[in-house]
């Protein structure tokens, strides 16, 4: 093994956006053959590395060796050509056209679409058998599940001969059996002799599928390891440059009086489909409960619901006073009014708008507070004033108010929704996926946050679709399937596997009636 | 954070974009036989070296400010507002019922009353397909564009059947009463020993726009309202999420896009023309789209690019009357400035992107 040389190589990579040194004298090799995860906080420079070896930067210093060979990696086209694939966490696919069309997209041949689709069909079937990558070819990708977007962003490097394959937070948004399934693949692809580099700050998996790790932090790599040598909280400090908790440090809750009450909620969605089908629950003042379940089984409905996004029936009560549930004062602002607070699951799409400044940010949805500003206008100057002090306590980095929410990392964008919606003490805090995508200094601080506010008073639900979340932070624990509640859990008392099987909508306590349905549904 | 310093953004493009915009032209003026050179200086003669000259070009100017004001508050709730023709035309209507059947004392009260006839007649006309896309999605560019034509036709009945006076032989109101009368730039600047603005159309209303941009830009930058209006344009999921109705934004930046696309009338119907004609919007209603996109969608922006347009009427004019370079040939000109700056913004902006990447590169 010690002759073959590697199958990537760097040395000395060095990159500088203006006075942020983004990559310090990296170098680093990694064998073909293997999987390399390479793991570090948010802003460790981990994504410019990576875009450096795909040809989107280019590095200030440094040399790229590509089995042995000196490569000069310009732009994504020389990297394709060097054997290079890339999945990023985003993935650039186009949502109309079928998978076979996104798979040639760029390397049709010829001026007739038809030989390079008959062509791809069949490298596609026998990939497919040979790693596990099954997806219709012929099925429109906005109709696909992320899952199985994943595997085209996979098939189309593979496609293009990609020998390295470079995965980018690939399990940020899968279910836990989703990330399963792209292990195998993932496995599979490393028997078949490809070398794959796993970014990622999921120490978990790091364990679970690498051959060995590096660890970056502040733009330098400060350590590279054989995973069977380490273990979780080494690496976690290695990360972050201190210890770490990886468990959730909390006394057991106080409940007080009940809070929320909902009963027999119901949400109906565009395409006219009920997704929460008579939902009731109570949760209680300085209590967590935890909503588990596999995403996509009404947790989202159930939020926006909540939340004021979406309308529906049934009841709720807030401190029993009743909520409106559709019409003019069913809306997000209303229900902040009543003491709502809400750090939805999707924080690009709805908790930031990413276009507008941190400071903007910080204000939004309670903008038309009378403290931002008299009457219609806004007292901007106030509201940034505001927002810095905001961010000191939350140590958003970099602190800046007027840096637009797109150019913060995934953790740091979260932390302004939670600074925004913490900051207003509520009484009930609904907080859905509070760390997907955050790295794990962000997500000690964030989980500590949330039990603080517990500790506070206030009564919060939290959806997670990561179970160890849920297990760690609840003090009851509600699992969905189906639109349906299936069960409530002392966390205590119950485990990942018990909780799994809820989730698959199989009641262990009552398998015999389930089971039928749940073979229909699995 | 590999972005351009904002000067080039801001500056450098559009100016770059001018400048093809031109070199094309001369080409086009060199073909037919005509000097390019004499031409750009008739131009500017024509335009700027006299202060007749500036009378006509910030008339124009006047016009399409408010136009391209229209274009960028509906634009930045996401809406692309094509009907500033159609509701500069109710506009039109507003001002001269406001000064035909109210006898006001003085300008100064007419221009106020006239104003807000001209908003509210805009403002309605905007506000059938803005309701029509907030409650019934139906596309706002189909919709305000075909409400250019009913708008045409509508002002042709009103003016032909209702509003013209006995005897009369052309589709026109009777000229307005001598109190509602504006006072133009020759009044106004002009001294006992000379006379500035000789003949030229620019009136007190250039002021009444640059009030407009300076409050569109307090709207947009300084309320409440602008930045829901603003968050919606970026992202109706957000919106949503933070209790901003869509289709209460949708209808409000509307019923403002509407309101400034009719007050343009306030310059062309009770300023210059003092009557209400058919033709009364002069096309002003499409450069209002030109205008917005070269101005960024800020006020500032728009200020300056209004300034440019008008120039280029009243240059092309100028051209029309002492050259043999044809009237359509102007059109041409003026729509290459549009496609450069307007349509063609990243044929420059890309190139210009990866030079000042490598310039950067250079200097770490």
């Amino acid at each position: 093994m010690t002759d073959t040389a590697p199958a990537i190589e760097l040395k000395g990579i060095s990159k500088a956006f203006g006075s942020v040194q983004a990559n310090k004298d990296i170098s680093i090799r990694v064998m073909p053959g293997t999987i390399h995860g390479i793991i570090g906080e948010n802003g460790a420079g981990k994504s410019t590395l990576m875009s450096i070896l795909y040809g989107f930067y280019k590095a200030d210093r440094g040399e790229i060796f590509i089995s042995g060979k000196k490569t000069e990696i310009p732009d994504s086209q020389a990297a394709i050509a060097a054997g290079i694939g890339m999945v990023f966490q985003h993935f650039k696919l186009v949502e109309n056209f079928s998978v076979l069309e996104n798979v040639i997209l760029g390397v049709e041949e010829g001026m007739l679409l038809r030989p390079s689709l008959a062509k791809a069909r069949k490298s596609l079937k026998s990939l497919a058998e040979e790693y596990e990558l099954n997806v219709d070819p012929d099925a429109l990708i906005k109709d696909l599940s992320v899952g199985h977007q994943q595997r085209v962003e996979i098939l189309k490097a593979l496609y293009r001969q990609a020998e390295i394959l470079i995965l980018d937070e690939p399990t940020g948004v899968l279910t836990p059996a989703e990330a399963d399934h792209l292990f195998r693949i993932l496995d599979n692809l490393r028997k078949e002799g490809k070398t794959i580099v796993l970014i990622t700050h999921k120490l978990r998996e790091v364990m679970e599928i690498t051959d060995t790790v590096s660890v970056m932090r502040r733009g330098e790599m400060t350590a590279t390891v054989k995973t069977a040598d380490t273990d979780p909280e080494h690496l976690a400090e290695m990360m972050v440059g201190r210890k770490v908790l990886l468990r959730v440090d909390k006394k057991p809750a106080t409940p007080g009086d009940v809070v929320l009450s909902v009963k027999e909620l119901r949400v109906v969605d565009d395409s006219g489909v009920e997704r929460v089908k008579g939902i009731s629950f109570d949760i209680r003042k300085g209590e967590i409960l935890g909503l588990a379940g596999v995403a996509g089984n009404g947790q989202s409905e159930l939020m926006h619901l909540l939340g004021g996004i979406a309308d529906g029936t049934g009841t709720i009560t807030v401190n029993g006073a009743a909520i409106d549930l559709t019409g003019k004062q069913s809306d997000g602002q209303s229900r902040r009014a009543r003491g709502i607070a809400h750090v939805p699951e999707d924080r690009q799409r709805e908790g930031l708008i990413m276009d507008f400044a941190a400071w903007e940010n910080l204000i939004f949805g309670y903008h038309r507070d009378p403290r931002w500003g008299a009457g219609p206008l806004m007292n901007n100057a106030a509201i940034i004033t505001e927002a810095e002090a905001k961010m000191q306590r939350f140590d958003v980095r970099p602190p800046n108010p007027k840096q637009s929410a797109k150019n913060f990392s995934g953790g740091n964008q979260q932390k302004l929704v939670l600074a925004r919606e913490i900051e207003q003490s509520p009484a009930l805090f609904l907080v859905g996926q509070p760390t997907r995508g955050v790295d794990i200094g962000a997500i000690e601080f964030i989980h500590q946050e949330i039990i603080r506010l517990r500790d506070q008073g206030a009564a919060v639900l939290l959806v997670s679709v990561e179970l160890e979340e849920i297990l760690s932070m609840s003090d009851r624990i509600a699992v969905m399937f189906d639109g349906r509640i299936m069960g409530f859990r002392d966390p205590v008392a119950t485990d990942e596997g018990e909780l799994g099987l809820l989730m698959a909508g199989i009641d262990s306590q009552s398998a015999d009636q389930s089971a039928g349905q749940a073979g229909a549904t699995a | 954070m590999e972005r351009m310093p904002v000067w080039a953004d801001v500056v450098l493009i559009p100016l770059i974009s001018l400048l093809l915009a031109a070199g094309l032209s001369a080409l086009v003026i060199l073909a037919i036989g005509e000097s390019p050179v004499a031409a750009f200086q008739l131009m500017v003669d024509g335009a700027l070296m006299r202060s007749a000259g500036w009378g006509y070009t910030l008339y124009y100017a006047t016009n399409f400010m408010f136009t391209g004001l229209a274009v960028s508050v509906a634009f930045h709730a996401r809406m692309f507002n094509i009907g500033g023709e159609g509701q500069a035309m109710l506009g039109g209507l507003g001002v001269a019922l406001a000064c035909l059947y109210i006898p006001w004392p003085h300008w100064s009260l007419a221009i106020l009353g006239s104003a807000f006839g001209a908003a509210l007649f805009g403002a309605a006309w905007a506000l059938i397909p803005a309701w029509l896309q907030a409650k019934r999605g139906s596309h706002i560019v189909i919709t305000t564009i075909m409400f250019n034509f009913i708008a045409a036709a509508l002002l042709n009945y009103v003016l032909v059947n209702v509003l013209r006076p006995v005897g009369a032989m052309d589709p026109a109101t009777a000229k307005f009463p001598e109190p509602t009368h504006l006072p133009t730039f020759r009044d106004m600047f002009s001294t006992a020993e000379t006379i500035l603005f000789r003949g030229a159309p620019a009136n007190v209303s250039f002021f009444l726009a640059l009030a407009a941009c300076v409050l569109v830009w307090l709207l947009i930058w300084r309320t409440k309202l602008g930045y829901e209006i603003r968050a919606q344009g970026f992202s109706e999921s957000g919106a949503r999420y933070a209790g901003i109705s869509p289709s209460r934004i949708i209808v409000i930046s509307m019923l403002i896009s509407g309101g400034l696309a009719g007050m343009m009338a306030v310059n062309s119907t009770q300023g210059e023309a003092e009557r209400l004609i058919l033709n009364m919007t002069e096309g002003a209603g499409f450069i209002g789209i030109a205008v917005a996109l070269m101005g960024r969608n800020h006020p500032f922006g728009v200020f300056l690019a209004a300034l440019l347009f008008g120039f280029l009427y009243q240059g092309g004019a100028e051209l029309a009357l002492w050259t043999n370079i044809p009237r359509e040939l102007i059109v041409v000109i003026q729509a290459l400035v549009i496609l450069f700056t307007g349509a063609l913004d990243n044929m420059v902006r890309m190139p210009l992107e990866r030079i000042f990447l490598a310039l950067r590169r250079k200097e770490a």
